[in-house]
This record gives C-alpha cells, sequence and structure tokens, in this order.
C-alpha cells in the first residue's frame, strides 16, 4: 500500500513519517513513534484509554487517521511533566490514589488536563461530566474526582503565587 | 542517655511505612508518565502479529476452510488451521475444568466468534486483512441457548467429541449436554425441615452472565528461541506459574526452558486465569516460525470469547418459623457453562465454593445442588472479581433473607440480626462444612444501621408511600454478606493437580535494603506497595528501600497467582512467615554482635536490643551487613528465606451494605441515593488502597446490578459485544460511596489478614437489587432479575418483573 507522509508535533518534538493512509492515530503513536502512554482498550471510541490531545482537544486517537492530523500539535500523558517535574494532574492521581492497574491513567490524565484547561474550578459533577469519555475499572472514580479537583486547586494557587 | 520516649517509638515505626500506614503506592510512578510495561508495549525485534479468523455462527459443521486467498496477502506469513495443529495434537486443549476445549474448530464451531484459524503478518493491519480474505463454508445446526432446554431429551447434541462418555471429570453425565451435578450439604435434614417448617418460601433467581470486561484485552507475545531450545511468553496472565505448567505439558518443552512473564496488567478481574486458544495459537506459530509473534484480542473479541462469568439460575428457597427463625435452606442451580466446561474452580469443587450459600447466618440443615450443561456460548465461567461462584452464593441467600422478611412482614434488618451467626459460635461450623475462621456481624450492622439512621429511613419510606403524589419510590438495600477466599489449604484445593499453596522469597541486601519475590501477581491491587508494608513490620526495614517482584517465572517462586481474593490470604502469609524466618536468623546474628544470648534480645520496631538496656542495640541493616560479611561461626552467610505457605483454611471477610435508592415513577430509572459499605477484612494493611479496592468493587457490583448482561437471540448471537451495548458506568453514573470497617482478624493468618480486593463487588449486587425491590414491594413485586433497567424496573410496576428488557 502508497504511503502518505505525515508531520506533525508530539510532545513539542516534530515528527514526520511514512505511514499507510489508513494507519490509526493510536497506530502512529504506539508503533511508529514508539509510544506507551495511550492504550487501546476498545478501539470503538467508547474507553478513552488512547485519548490524547489534538489542537486543543481531547480526542480518541483510535477512531483518528493520522493522516487527518497532518500539521496538528499532539499532547500525550508523556508530554505532561515539564523538565522532570510532574504536572498537577499527575500528581493529584498519585497523592489522592486516582488508579489502580493504570491502564486507563495515561486517557484519564491527558483528559483532565485539557478539562482544568477548560474549566479550571470546576464542581465534583462537573469533573463526572468532564471525565465521562473516560472509563476506568478499578477505582470508582472517586479518587480520579478528588485527584482532579486537587490538580485544580494546586493550579490556581500556583497561579496566584505567580501573579 | 535518655530512654526513647513513645514520640519517638512512634517516629521510628512511621518511618517504616508498615502493616496499617496508607503509604502512597511505588507502583504509581510508572503509570501516571505512561511508563507502564502491559503485554501490547513489548516490541520483539523480527516479531508477527497474529489475528483470528472467528465463526459468525453459534452452531454448525465445517464443510470447507480455504486459505489460499489469505496468503497471497502482502504481509501475510502463515494460515493456521485445527488441521494443523492436528500433528502436535494441539487442536483440543485440557481446560482448568477436566474438559478439553477446541484450540482451533475441529470439524465444527459451538459457539459465535469461536476461534476456526489464525492468521500471522508482519504487521496487526496486514493480519486482519488476512483474516478478511479467509473463507469458510459452514453447515449451520441448530442453536441451544437457554440452559434448561439443553437437558430436554430431544436437545441437539452440542458436544459430538464427547459421544458415548457417560463420565465426566466431576462424575456420571446423565445426558448429552449435561456435565456434572455436585451437591453440598445435608438433603435428608433439609427437606425434613421444610416438610415440618410452618412458613416456607421459593424463588427462580437468575444471575446473568456478565463479563469482567477488565480495560486492557487478553494478549501474548510468544518468542520461541529454536537454537536454545527455549520459550518465553509475555502474558496478561493472573497465574503465570501455572500457566508455565500447562505450556510444559502440552509443548512437551520442559519447564525449565518456559518462561512466563505476566508483564503489567490492566485489569484481570477473573478474565485473565485461564489460557485461552490465542495464547496456544501464538506459542504454536511461534515455534513453527521460529520468530515472536504478538496476539492481542480486540474488545468485540474479549466480550465474546474470553470468559464469562456467573450464569446461574437458581431456584432458593428457605424454611422458617412465622416469626422469621431460618430452619432450612435448599437452593438448586442450572449453570450455564457455554461449549466447553472452563470454569476455573478448585478441582474438587465445580460450583466453586457456591456453597457458602448459607452466608452469615446459623442455619441448621441446608442442602445445595448445581448442574453443569452445555450451550452453545463461549466457555469460561470465572469468578468476576469473587472467589469461585461467592457472589452467586451471596446473592441467593442476600436475596432469599429479603423475599422472606417481605413475605412475613418482618424488618429486613431484624430477620438478619435474628438469624446471625453469633460472635462465640466462632470458629463455626456452617451446615455445608465450612469453618468460619472469625466474625462479628451484629456489631457490624449494628454500626451500619446507626451511621446511616436506619429508623428514620424507614420513617422517610413510609412518609414516601403514604404521599400519594410522590413522583419517586424510595428503597432501602441491605445485605449481610460472608465471603470464603484465600484459596486454598492444598488438601482442599488444587488446579490441574497443583496445590493451591503460595509463596515468597525474601532477599536482604548487605546494605539493609531488600527484595521480595513472589508467586503472586498484581493487576493494580498494589502488591508493590501492601507487600513491603508487611516486611517493614516483620523485619523492620523501611517499605521506601523493598523491592517487590512478580510475574516473572524464571525468577520468582511458584505460586498460584492472584484471583479469589488469594493474595494477602495465601501470599501475605508467605511473607510474614519466610520474614520470621529472616528475623529469627537476625536475631542470632545480633546477639553475636552484642555478645549477649539470644534470649537476652527484645524486638523493637526496627531493631534488636539488649534486654534492659536501650543503648545496646542492633539495626536490621548492621544484622544484615554482618550476615554476609561476618557471621557467627557455624552460621551460613547469606540473610534470605522462602516460605511456601499452605493455608489451614479458608478466611471469611464480610460485610455489611446498606443502599438507598430513589426510583422515578414515570421511567423506572433508578438513582442510588446513598451506599454505605462496612468491610471487616481482618487486620488492614493499606487502608487507603483497602478503601480503593472497595470504591472499585462496589462499582463493578453496581454495574452488574443496573446494566451489565450478555443477551443471545435464538440463532446465538450476542447482541451485545462492545463497550456502546456492555454497560460499563462513567464518573456520572457511578454513586458516590461511603466506607466503613470494623477490625476481626483471622485467627490462623500470620497477621491475622483476610483480603479485600473483591468484597465489594460480591455485597454490591444484592445490595442495590434488594434496595430497587424494596421499593417495589407496594407493587407486589418481591423479586426482580438483573440487570435492573429503567424498563424492566417500570415493567415490574406493571406487576411484571421479569419482562424481557
Amino acid at each position: 500500500m502508497s504511503k502518505a507522509i505525515v508531520n506533525v508535533t508530539i510532545n513539542g518534538r516534530k515528527v514526520d513519517k511514512a505511514v499507510e493512509p489508513r494507519t490509526l492515530l493510536i497506530h502512529f503513536l504506539r508503533e511508529d513513534c514508539q509510544l506507551t502512554g495511550p492504550h487501546i482498550g476498545c478501539e470503538t471510541s467508547h474507553c478513552g484509554a488512547c485519548t490524547v490531545d489534538l489542537d486543543g482537544a481531547s480526542v480518541k486517537s483510535c477512531t483518528h487517521l493520522a493522516v487527518q492530523c497532518e500539521g496538528s500539535t499532539i499532547t500525550t500523558v508523556e508530554g505532561l511533566a515539564q523538565g522532570g517535574v510532574l504536572h498537577a494532574v499527575q500528581e493529584g492521581f498519585y497523592t489522592q490514589h486516582g488508579l489502580q492497574c493504570g491502564f486507563c491513567t495515561p486517557g484519564m490524565l491527558v483528559r483532565a488536563w485539557r478539562l482544568l484547561q477548560e474549566n479550571p474550578n470546576p464542581t465534583d459533577d462537573e469533573v463526572r461530566r468532564g471525565m465521562s469519555g473516560n472509563l476506568c475499572r478499578c477505582t470508582g472514580y472517586q479518587n480520579i474526582v478528588k485527584a482532579v479537583l486537587y490538580a485544580a486547586a494546586k493550579l490556581q494557587q500556583t497561579a496566584k503565587v505567580a501573579a | 542517655m535518655n530512654a526513647p520516649t513513645d514520640a519517638k517509638l512512634l517516629e521510628r515505626s512511621a518511618a517504616l511505612q508498615g502493616l496499617g500506614d496508607s503509604r502512597l503506592r511505588k507502583e504509581d510512578a510508572r503509570f501516571i508518565q505512561g511508563k507502564g510495561n502491559y503485554v501490547d508495549d513489548i516490541k520483539l525485534p523480527g516479531m508477527l502479529h497474529m489475528d483470528i479468523v472467528r465463526s459468525p455462527l453459534a452452531h454448525a459443521h465445517i464443510r470447507k476452510i480455504d486459505k489460499s486467498e489469505a496468503l497471497k496477502v502482502p504481509g501475510v506469513i502463515a494460515v493456521l488451521t485445527a488441521d494443523d495443529l492436528k500433528p502436535l495434537k494441539l487442536h483440543w486443549m485440557p481446560t482448568l475444568a477436566g474438559d478439553v476445549a477446541a484450540v482451533l474448530a475441529d470439524e465444527k464451531v459451538h459457539f459465535q466468534m469461536q476461534e476456526v484459524a489464525v492468521v500471522i503478518a508482519e504487521d496487526r493491519y496486514a493480519a486482519a486483512d488476512g483474516v478478511e480474505a479467509v473463507t469458510v463454508e459452514y453447515d449451520e445446526l441448530p442453536v441451544v441457548i437457554d440452559p434448561y432446554a439443553a437437558l430436554a431429551p430431544d436437545a441437539p447434541v452440542l458436544r459430538e467429541d464427547l459421544a458415548g462418555k457417560t463420565e465426566g471429570a466431576h462424575g456420571r453425565r446423565e445426558h448429552h449436554n449435561h456435565i456434572f451435578t455436585w451437591e453440598a450439604g445435608d438433603k435428608a435434614a433439609a427437606d425434613a425441615a421444610f416438610a415440618s417448617a410452618p412458613v416456607t418460601v421459593k424463588e427462580r433467581i437468575v444471575y446473568p452472565r456478565v463479563h469482567p470486561c477488565p480495560l486492557e484485552t487478553c494478549g501474548c507475545v510468544a518468542s520461541f528461541d529454536p537454537v536454545r531450545g527455549e520459550l518465553t511468553t509475555y502474558m496478561t496472565s493472573q497465574a503465570p506459574h501455572v500457566v508455565r505448567t500447562v505450556v510444559s505439558l502440552l509443548s512437551g518443552i520442559p519447564e525449565s526452558k518456559v518462561r512466563i512473564v505476566s508483564p503489567d496488567i490492566g485489569g484481570g478481574f477473573g478474565n485473565k486465569v485461564g489460557v485461552y486458544p490465542g495464547y496456544v495459537c501464538a506459542i504454536v506459530a511461534s515455534i513453527v516460525l521460529g520468530k515472536p509473534v504478538k496476539w492481542i484480542e480486540d474488545r468485540i473479541e474479549n466480550i465474546s470469547t474470553t470468559a464469562f462469568a456467573r450464569d446461574y439460575h437458581m431456584d432458593g428457597e428457605l424454611a422458617a418459623t412465622p416469626d422469621g427463625k431460618v430452619l432450612g435452606l435448599r437452593v438448586q442451580v442450572i449453570a450455564d457453562h457455554g461449549a466447553f466446561d472452563a470454569c476455573a474452580d478448585p478441582t474438587k469443587y465445580p460450583a466453586g465454593m457456591f456453597h457458602i450459600c448459607s452466608g452469615s447466618y446459623d442455619i441448621p440443615a441446608a442442602w445445595c445442588e448445581v448442574k453443569g450443561v452445555y450451550t452453545n456460548k463461549a466457555p469460561g465461567g470465572v469468578a468476576y472479581r469473587c472467589s469461585f461462584r461467592v457472589t452467586e452464593a451471596v446473592y441467593i441467600i442476600e436475596r432469599m433473607m429479603d423475599i422472606l422478611a417481605q413475605h412475613l412482614g418482618i424488618d429486613k434488618a431484624e430477620i438478619r440480626a435474628k438469624n446471625f451467626i453469633r460472635k462465640e459460635q466462632f470458629p463455626y461450623h456452617s451446615p455445608f462444612g465450612f469453618e468460619y475462621d472469625s466474625g462479628d456481624y451484629p456489631t457490624a450492622l449494628r454500626k451500619v444501621l446507626d451511621a446511616c439512621d436506619y429508623k428514620g429511613l424507614r420513617a422517610e419510606q413510609a412518609r414516601r408511600r403514604a404521599d400519594p403524589d410522590a413522583k419517586t419510590l424510595m428503597g432501602i438495600g441491605l445485605v449481610a454478606f460472608t465471603e470464603v477466599v484465600g484459596a486454598g489449604p492444598t488438601k482442599m484445593c488444587d488446579i490441574l493437580g497443583v496445590g493451591m499453596f503460595d509463596s515468597c522469597e525474601i532477599r536482604i541486601h548487605p546494605t539493609g535494603s531488600a527484595i521480595a519475590r513472589m508467586g503472586t501477581i498484581t493487576q493494580g491491587q498494589g502488591h508493590q506497595t501492601t507487600y513491603a508494608q508487611i516486611i517493614a513490620t516483620e523485619l523492620g526495614i523501611p517499605s521506601e528501600v523493598i523491592q517487590v517482584e512478580e510475574g516473572d517465572t524464571s525468577t520468582a517462586p511458584y505460586g498460584l497467582g492472584t484471583y479469589g481474593s488469594r493474595s494477602t490470604p495465601v501470599a501475605g502469609a508467605a511473607i510474614a512467615l519466610a520474614a520470621r524466618k529472616i528475623h529469627a536468623k537476625a536475631r542470632k546474628i545480633a546477639a553475636h554482635l552484642l555478645e549477649v544470648g539470644d534470649d537476652d534480645l527484645d524486638w523493637e520496631i526496627d531493631r534488636f536490643k539488649v534486654k534492659g538496656d536501650d543503648a545496646r542495640f542492633k539495626s536490621m541493616k548492621d544484622i544484615a551487613w554482618a550476615a554476609y560479611n561476618q557471621p557467627p561461626a557455624g552460621l551460613e552467610p547469606g540473610l534470605e528465606a522462602v516460605h511456601y505457605y499452605d493455608p489451614p483454611n479458608f478466611t471469611y471477610p464480610f460485610g455489611i451494605y446498606l443502599c438507598v435508592v430513589d426510583i422515578d415513577r414515570g421511567t423506572g430509572e433508578t438513582r442510588v441515593r446513598r451506599f454505605y459499605a462496612l468491610d471487616d477484612c481482618g487486620t488492614r494493611i493499606n487502608p487507603m488502597i483497602i478503601e480503593g479496592q472497595i470504591h472499585g468493587g462496589l462499582t463493578e457490583g453496581y454495574a452488574v446490578a443496573m446494566g451489565q448482561q450478555m443477551p443471545f437471540d435464538a440463532q446465538g448471537n450476542l447482541l451485545g459485544n462492545t463497550l456502546m451495548d456492555y454497560f460499563l458506568p462513567t464518573a456520572v453514573e457511578t454513586p458516590k460511596w461511603e466506607t466503613d470497617h470494623t477490625v476481626t482478624p483471622s485467627p490462623h493468618h500470620p497477621i491475622g489478614a483476610k483480603g479485600i480486593g473483591e468484597s465489594a463487588t460480591v455485597g454490591s449486587p444484592a445490595a442495590v437489587v434488594n434496595a430497587v425491590v424494596d421499593a417495589l414491594a407496594p407493587f407486589g413485586v418481591r423479586h426482580a432479575d438483573m440487570p435492573l433497567t429503567p424498563s424492566r424496573v417500570w415493567d415490574a410496576m406493571q406487576g411484571n418483573p421479569k419482562a424481557p428488557i
């Protein structure tokens, strides 16, 4: 099958690779770009384990084609920590026991990261609604909600200090 | 120098992060940074990909398989069918339950999506193309979906391979679709109790077929090295050591040359206990092709073919006095095992521990009987986040207690309190032969009723029922469950002849840090965190410097794996006892270093000190160095121990759950207003992790009660095998959970722990259903089968609780 070149920026690094036009974004990230954060849980865009950030929106990378992302900027869980320092959402999931098997976690984190940019000060219910595209089989979500609220508080505090 | 104050002792103790500490998880650093190592993350040089051709039909003879077009597809390397596996005698494989299962369909298919052929290709896209290009011609056969219909005299013969076999692995087969009949308890005594009882109630209660559905599907990477003759397989397995034994027996490769590695596992819940055709085919393909072969199932394959759970069709009966004292229990079950009997149960117990169904109650006479039958559905019958069939057992007794209470007009808390096994009756011998280790049910019940203001809730319910304008119905569900977990004593429990012990090897390094290797394998339970805490308390070494390794059969001691809440009851005991061996040796070394007798030393948190002289002591760190470098004469150097633990009994965690629901009278939609879960798992190792396990288990149980099911049409088509149809709750539907606990240690476990990973899944479905039925009681409803979808609840309000969904 003939291949198409895809130029994208992933976690701040420019990438160009030749892929089959039918290559799904999740396979492009995992197989061609060697990332292990985004996972495949359902391949029907229900579970959210493959969630990545594409040009400022959370998307399920199992139902995007890599070629659709030409010129895009993509952030995966690998891009959240900066300079070796965990992002507040990662810290929140760790300190609030927001994960167990860890399989949904990268998608959850990327979604939470975007959610807190969309709504920096969400309520419990807003977090639940905002995270409802991501399924978790282990935690029952209660500590995930706590983790996101922890991150929201921490980011607000950091913003205040900076101001 | 002053003697250490209590504060200083506490500080030293806290620094260890041992038993009881809500220590943050050691596992998390990799998972929150995308650095987990799940099976699909494993890539080996030259690795090929396998995909599976599956049957669209539930029952059919295979007339012809044509792989010629598939072999022309670019990238396709090979296509294997049962005929290719026959020379290796691998077209069928033994199941965990003493039956055989087809690896690739041999002349006929027995269920929809059964494995018919495999395609091996250079990448997963080419493999999928190859699957599309394989053509299979079938001759359709009549399909049997209803397990009762399967036992009709003229029912179609499903297992032609068993023709003439009247003896199965569990005794006589009465019918061509009958697998086994198993019973427990005293039928004559139970029948006598029913014959003379003033009150009896009976109900048919179905626990539907559901699927554990971990977020990561099953898969493996098989890598055979033809030069060394060694097979390494990375596999999503909850029991890697047993898999190694099975693979060795099947392949003829010595066990010493088979290595099974369970890497990070994205949830198991029982789905990853068995050996699946995909694993066998990937291994064969790797051996045949001399290259690593990866197989990762997709979600539809996962739900359709790898182990389902439950599918128990139960007739429950209670005999009682008019004031609600239970005199007898009878339960008869038709168990739908699908096309092959691949239940994961200890060999002697084809219905698992279903005979825990007398529950938390002192019932004088009890009997149960389970008949396993074949149908045209996928094999399985695993314990979906529970010990073998315990969830079904808890469900039947807890539903029946409510039905009896409703029948007699007795309060549902009162009937439970009236029938509880009393604290002073422990160790309690159940009518089914279990010896319950410890429990205090009345205290736990009181605590929950007080915390939730049960009287107030009942008063509110009475007001609601009296209000003709009320838009919602209110229901209160109570459950008092007892589990039997930690399989198990090897004299009772084995799988394929391997006794269900577990193991631990601890090695203390010269500078005082340590590694523990275990026969279990975590799938999210946090073993790397909690196991270290046991060692920290036993040996006075900080948790932080204790590494825990599991899952690699070439380094870990042999163990039976993680399922049935057995990690803490069995492997946790092995840890404590291995640590105590080290502790005993450490005492000798400390005595030598301090130039006193062994008996002149006291152990205090992290050190041996000379009795009466706090200033003279040796820490475990000092001792570790000396163990390697200056051991006492006659003592071998080193500081390590191995312990294989064969538990003397099961453990019996228990809990009281209270659920309050409000149901919309117009739509039948149920909202869980409050769910209060009190669990008693004995000694608590890490409260944070315990609470997390309970939250997760409650959510899974809630999902089962409210929406999960695997419906089939008459042709055997599974009507919901994607996450569009199969209900996994999101954060929006999931109720908010309240947790509580009491602590009743197990008297026979070295640290008194009982296990907690599954309690909430076991107890919660009955709590939700009891609440919904309690709300519907004014409509004359005393039972409605799961899942309690709005339409079913609405139908129940119309007097039809068992209407199709």
